[in-house]
């Protein structure tokens, strides 16, 4: 709690600096973040981050730092969009069930590519990953938006839309009758895919015979080998599932919002993903908080902008500040709680120690 | 004499583990120190104390006559003492010479003084008769070559004080006995030393006095000449010293293991296996003696499958599985206990539980379908364990890091006796294990034997070897260059055919 006063008290410098008031801020976002608009929202933004912070867990959890999220995100949001819009309509959760498959596919494959390129070729993970975003963010990508765009009346570099049936219905006839009021905003419904992904990650990572040979490996890669994890297909396999799940991220922006990819498709949400792992402790539930915490933030914060407080820049650098607080703090405060915990153990033991003494 | 350490009162508890009870410890300089007792008894936490490596929760600690209290391992060294730790705690990917002054580099301007360090390191090992090459990748080395880096390591920092966590446990008999000159010729240049083992005739080989600690308590200070082996086991774990006797022969004709004829070339292109072959029956315990790197390492990871063989082929009850990957081979039934139980056999920060199904995590019985881990199987199987080879652990859920070297080394053996595989390939199956629970692992491997496991059995202990094994291999320089009865053989004889001295 003292290191997030101490988050604010960074924001609300970073504030004064810029030229803004913090108190007027501060109260600002409070008012701003807690209409249900701004939670809305906040969810909304949390789905995709939650999915890129779980594909980075995934790979974490047997120490590899897969990185390129970022572009394997836009590769199958790009791809899932051509493919969604080529297909015109269809039978909607046949059509949903397409683009997803593609922008899964498309994920995994990229990023199993790092994973080809780690045991073949023993390229070092975050090496690789970062070349792949730059393959696929500036080089694939714009190329293939400039052969494939469509003309339009915007502005904007794009592909085509894609039909009614591939659109995610939104959670807003649910939200509307639990508030009942009507809302300008949707929730997005891609949030329960969200929540499904969190739960099976839970599941296969923790539960699993797969969860346990990727836990071991990320432990002690030696003592895996010697149990019989092969060790390869291990780290291809582990790549092949991060992917698909960064595969995911751009779907709730994609289904749910946009409906087409173009050059203002969201970007950043891969790296953001990294932040929501570490602060989740590669945690399904831990992230989960994380992300919507962020979400909200990030949200909230906007209105700074809004209101000419403060110019976009610094609301990025204050939202930064918190994050990386947030992060130090959620640390040590772990710690702490591992020595009380100590602690608590060995008054146990005292007095189990002296009735044993008694004993003997 | 003065007194080169005097701790007072200690106490260091863990959740759930009194580790150490309000031990007093008095170390006189210039003298050859020995802490005995059993597994769990807290030597390792006492010794990281003085290190400063972990804070007593009471209790002083005085250091040539000063009051200390120490909040790093730096502040030790600062007042000249070092340690060499149970589990060696060296880099691999870096050479020697940047090992040992890794943390302590000489410097000129902003560049490592490697010439400076490079003759203060030669004359070191010439003082001490500690030889070494500095450019050697560390990875490269042989356990004993290890651990004269460690102790040179700490003596490049200025160490008077020396603190050796289980030295022996790693070496055969030879070079136990390069150690001890080593470390006499340390004492007479006025160096204390302070040192765990649980071989009690080589502590009372060594040592000018002896501590024995019990559940966490210095239960005993005694002399060398006041006691014999059998007082000192019996202090330490109140029963009997054990010897490793193989009675009545349960060999049968069903083969566990067979090798034929297998060589083994490193990714350099040096052939470290050469044409090596032996059967392993059902109900027979084949022992392999050598000099730690002469092949045994390279010859267990053949048999496992971890690195392949460039000639000749492997079976397992009757099968080839020259072409199988670990995993099939552990499927069809093959143990491991490995030689370094911290490198391939635990996963450190996992809990007990979870490392009592490791290497067998794919067995049905562990199982609740083809996908899922019964997780209350598996916890059961880890209480048996724990309980049947009595682990010390608070519990299975507690993590493996925890556990006292020893209690490690029986969780590992335990899950491979416990599970029943065959044929069993055991490294130093007892190292790091205190008297009692030896006598106990023997005799788990005896009974495993008369219900048919075929055992092979790799050792530096030569008691051991003679003692269990109905068959004796030495392997020297990656061949197998004898095959001796070993109720014929006596330990003095087996050493000369691993250095090659008998023919
Ligand atoms: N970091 C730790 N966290 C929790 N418990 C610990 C920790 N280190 C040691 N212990 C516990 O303290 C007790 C004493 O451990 P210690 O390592 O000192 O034993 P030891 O005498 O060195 O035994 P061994 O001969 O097996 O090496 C053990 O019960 C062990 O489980
Ligand atoms: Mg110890």
């Amino acid at each position: 709690m003292a290191a997030v006063g101490l988050a604010l008290l960074v924001a609300a410098l970073v504030l004064v600096v810029s030229g803004a008031d913090p108190l007027v801020a501060f109260g600002n976002i409070w008012e701003y973040g807690s209409r249900l608009e701004t939670v809305i929202e906040s969810f909304n933004r949390a789905t995709p981050l939650y999915l890129s912070g779980i594909a980075f867990a995934i790979a974490m959890r047997m120490n590899l730092f897969q990185i390129g999220v970022e572009g394997q995100y836009i590769l199958a949001a790009f791809f899932a969009a051509y493919v969604g819009a080529g297909v015109g309509s269809l039978f909607p959760p046949l059509h949903i069930a397409i683009i997803l498959l593609t922008a899964m596919i498309v994920g995994a494959a990229w990023a199993g590519l790092a994973g080809w390129m780690k045991v073949t070729r023993n390229v070092h993970e975050v090496i690789s990953t970062i070349m792949l975003n730059a393959i696929a963010v500036s080089g694939l990508v714009s190329f293939l938006l400039g052969r494939w765009k469509i003309e339009s009346e915007s502005l904007d570099t794009r592909l085509g839309d894609i039909a009614t049936t591939g659109w995610f219905p939104s959670l807003n006839p649910i939200v509307e009758l639990a508030t009942r009021e009507i809302k300008r905003v949707e929730l997005t419904g891609f949030i329960l895919v969200a929540a499904l992904v969190g739960v099976a990650y839970h599941l296969i990572i923790n539960r699993s015979r797969l969860g346990y040979d990727l836990r071991a490996t990320g432990a002690n890669p030696w003592a895996a080998e010697a149990s019989g994890v092969p060790p390869k297909r291990t780290i291809v396999l582990a790549m092949l599932l991060s992917g698909a799940v960064a595969g995911l991220v751009g779907m709730a922006d994609l289904l749910g919002d946009q409906h087409f990819y173009s050059l203002r498709f969201p970007q950043g949400l891969g790296f953001a993903g990294i932040a929501v792992a570490l602060l989740g402790r590669n945690h399904a539930v831990g992230a989960a908080v994380a992300a919507v915490a962020f979400g909200w933030l990030e949200r909230a914060s906007g209105v700074l902008e809004v209101r000419g407080d403060a110019p976009r820049e610094i609301v990025t650098i204050m939202v930064a500040v918190i994050i990386l607080f947030a992060v130090i703090a959620y640390a040590l405060a772990q710690r702490r709680r591992r020595i009380e915990a100590a602690a608590a153990a060995s008054a146990q033991v005292e007095s189990a120690g002296g009735a044993g003494e008694a004993d003997t | 004499m003065s007194v080169a350490v005097r701790l007072k009162g200690i106490t260091k508890r863990f959740p759930g583990v009194l580790a150490n009870d309000r031990i007093d410890l008095v170390v006189e300089a210039g003298e050859i120190h020995a802490i005995c007792g059993e597994n769990g008894a807290g030597k390792s936490t006492l010794m990281k104390i003085l290190y400063g490596m972990q804070a007593p929760d009471e209790g002083s600690i005085e250091v040539l006559d000063q009051e200390r209290t120490f909040s790093s391992p730096r502040e030790a060294i600062d007042v000249g003492i070092g340690m060499v730790h149970q589990h060696f705690m060296l880099a691999d990917n870096l050479t020697v010479i940047e090992n040992v002054i890794l943390g302590a580099e000489p410097s000129k301007g902003a560049l490592i003084d490697f010439a400076t360090a490079r003759s203060r390191l030669r004359e070191l090992g010439e003082a001490y008769g500690l030889a070494l090459d500095l450019d050697d990748a560390v990875g490269t080395l042989e356990v004993g070559e290890r651990q004269r880096i460690e102790i040179i390591k700490i003596l490049y920092r200025g160490a008077r004080i020396l603190i050796l966590d289980e030295p022996t446990a790693v070496l055969v008999p030879q070079e136990v006995e390069e150690l001890f000159r080593n470390l006499r010729e340390l004492k007479t240049e006025g160096h204390t030393i302070i040192f765990i083992d649980h071989k009690l005739d080589e502590v009372l080989e060594i040592a000018d006095t002896i501590t024995v600690l019990r559940q966490g308590r210095s239960v005993a200070r005694v002399k060398p000449e006041d006691v014999t082996a059998q007082d000192l086991a019996e202090l330490m774990v109140g029963s009997e010293l054990p010897t490793p006797e193989t009675r009545e022969a349960t060999i049968t004709d069903r083969t566990a293991v067979e090798v034929k004829g297998i060589s083994v070339v490193d990714e350099a292109g040096v052939t470290r296996l050469r044409d090596v072959g032996f059967s392993v029956q059902c109900g027979e315990i084949v022992g392999v003696a050598g000099v730690e790197g002469n092949g045994q390492g390279e010859l267990v990871e053949a048999i496992l499958g971890i690195i392949p063989v460039s000639e000749g082929s492997i079976h397992l009850h009757g099968d080839d599985v020259t072409g199988w990957s670990v995993r099939q081979r552990r499927e069809a039934g093959m143990g491991y206990i490995p030689e370094d139980r911290h490198r391939r056999g635990l996963l450190l920060p996992a809990p007990v539980w979870e490392n009592s199904i490791l290497g067998h995590q794919t067995r049905r019985r562990f199982l609740s379908s083809r996908v899922w881990i019964d997780d209350e199987a598996s916890r059961d199987h880890a209480s048996n364990v724990v309980e049947r080879f009595d682990v010390r652990t608070p519990g299975v859920h507690t993590p493996v890091h925890a556990l006292s070297g020893g209690n490690q080394q029986k969780l590992v053996v335990g899950r491979e006796l416990a599970i029943e595989c065959n044929p069993l390939i055991a490294a130093h199956p007892t190292r790091g294990i205190d008297v009692g629970s030896q006598a106990a692992v023997w005799e788990d491997l005896r009974r495993a034997r008369a219900e048919g496991l075929g055992l092979l059995l790799i050792s530096a202990d030569l008691e051991e070897l003679i003692g269990l094994s109905d068959t004796l291999l030495v392997m020297l320089r990656g061949e197998i260059v004898a095959r001796l009865d070993p109720a014929r053989v006596t330990p003095r004889e087996l050493g000369a055919y691993m250095t090659g001295a008998a023919a």
